[in-house]
């Protein structure tokens, strides 16, 4: 039966074929543009996270810098 | 390191589908049996391609794993056969979307073409929870590299079986004996099989360099002894 379906399917008329060509054309870009999606997603928590890091960085050696200077007053006491 | 030419391969990958979708609707002629259903051959056909080829070179991947030790190699076939898995669901999708204007059914189950890459996609469908199952990360990526090795060594094996059973439903792309594709269809063929390659590399490139930078980012975090943010936990290959 099942060797018979490609003769028992004729060509479909354009406006009907259309719809299942769009069909899987637009499937295709949907996925890829959900995947790029997803990644731009994950480069702006990358980036943000690059933010985070550089103000812990910026804020430990400020904090460094300041350390010292505490001692040296009560050294002078 | 992996972001290193992305940019010209992303704009090539563009160019080429450009191209590749002006030929398939404005050059390559009509087919005298489908009509214009068949141009979804040119979406379907390069896409299922390019996934069997991106799981064996999953396996390839694999192998130099294996052979150096090198952590790099095990994030290469991770991300082949996750590009590959992606690109697996257009296959499966955009087949079905075939089959129901050529055949009138989404699905065909004694169709050995159909069949064989259902269980070759579910087969790397399991590579995710057997990945993710093992918390140790060394013994992760040898396990792993295991199964791409074995699957992928099973996707030309089942290739080849299903090229010789015999099945008059599904069409034989390359089959010369009754004249193949004509000039034109096969040069629109040649074209988007190559645009499909180029984007796969190009989002395999993507995905590494993304991956990369994620993995700098931890690094740089343990150096400043950081507290962790809170992002993912999940324990997909670390590359440098």
């Amino acid at each position: 039966m099942l060797d018979l379906l490609p003769i028992a399917a004729p060509a479909l008329p354009l406006d009907e074929a259309g719809k299942y060509v769009a069909g899987a054309y637009v499937v295709f870009l949907v996925l890829i543009v959900v995947y790029v999606a997803i990644m731009a997603a994950k480069l702006q928590r990358i980036e943000r996270e690059l933010r985070e890091l550089a103000g812990f960085a910026e804020t430990r050696s400020n904090g460094d810098q300041a350390a010292p200077e505490p001692e040296k007053a009560s050294a002078d006491v | 390191m992996y972001g290193k030419g992305l940019k010209p391969l992303s704009i090539a990958t563009v160019a080429a589908l450009a191209l590749s979708l002006s030929l398939v609707f404005f050059y390559a002629p009509l087919d005298a049996d489908q009509g214009f259903v068949q141009k979804i051959f040119y979406l379907h056909v390069p896409l299922a391609i390019v996934a069997l080829l991106g799981f064996v070179a999953g396996g390839v991947f694999a192998i130099a794993h294996l052979r150096s030790g090198d952590s790099k190699w095990d994030a290469y076939s991770y991300v082949s056969i996750h590009m590959s898995v992606i690109f697996g669901v257009a296959v499966l999708i955009t087949g079905a979307i075939w089959a129901k204007a050529s055949w009138g059914h989404w699905w065909v189950w004694d169709e050995p073409t159909l069949v064989s890459f259902l269980i070759v996609f579910l087969m790397y469908a399991t590579y995710y929870p057997f990945r993710y199952a093992i918390e140790d990360r060394d013994r992760q990526a040898r396990y792993a590299s295991v199964f791409a090795i074995t699957a992928g060594a099973f996707v030309p094996l089942n290739f080849m079986a299903v090229r010789m059973a015999e099945s008059l439903v599904h069409p034989r792309t390359f089959a010369t004996a009754e004249g193949g594709l004509p000039a034109e269809m096969m040069l629109t063929f040649l074209v988007s099989l190559g645009a499909t390659g180029l984007l796969w590399t190009t989002l395999v490139k993507f995905e590494l360099t993304a991956k990369s930078a994620s993995g700098q980012l931890k690094r740089l975090r343990r150096a400043l002894d950081a507290p962790p943010s809170g992002g993912s936990s999940r324990v997909a290959p670390e590359v440098s």
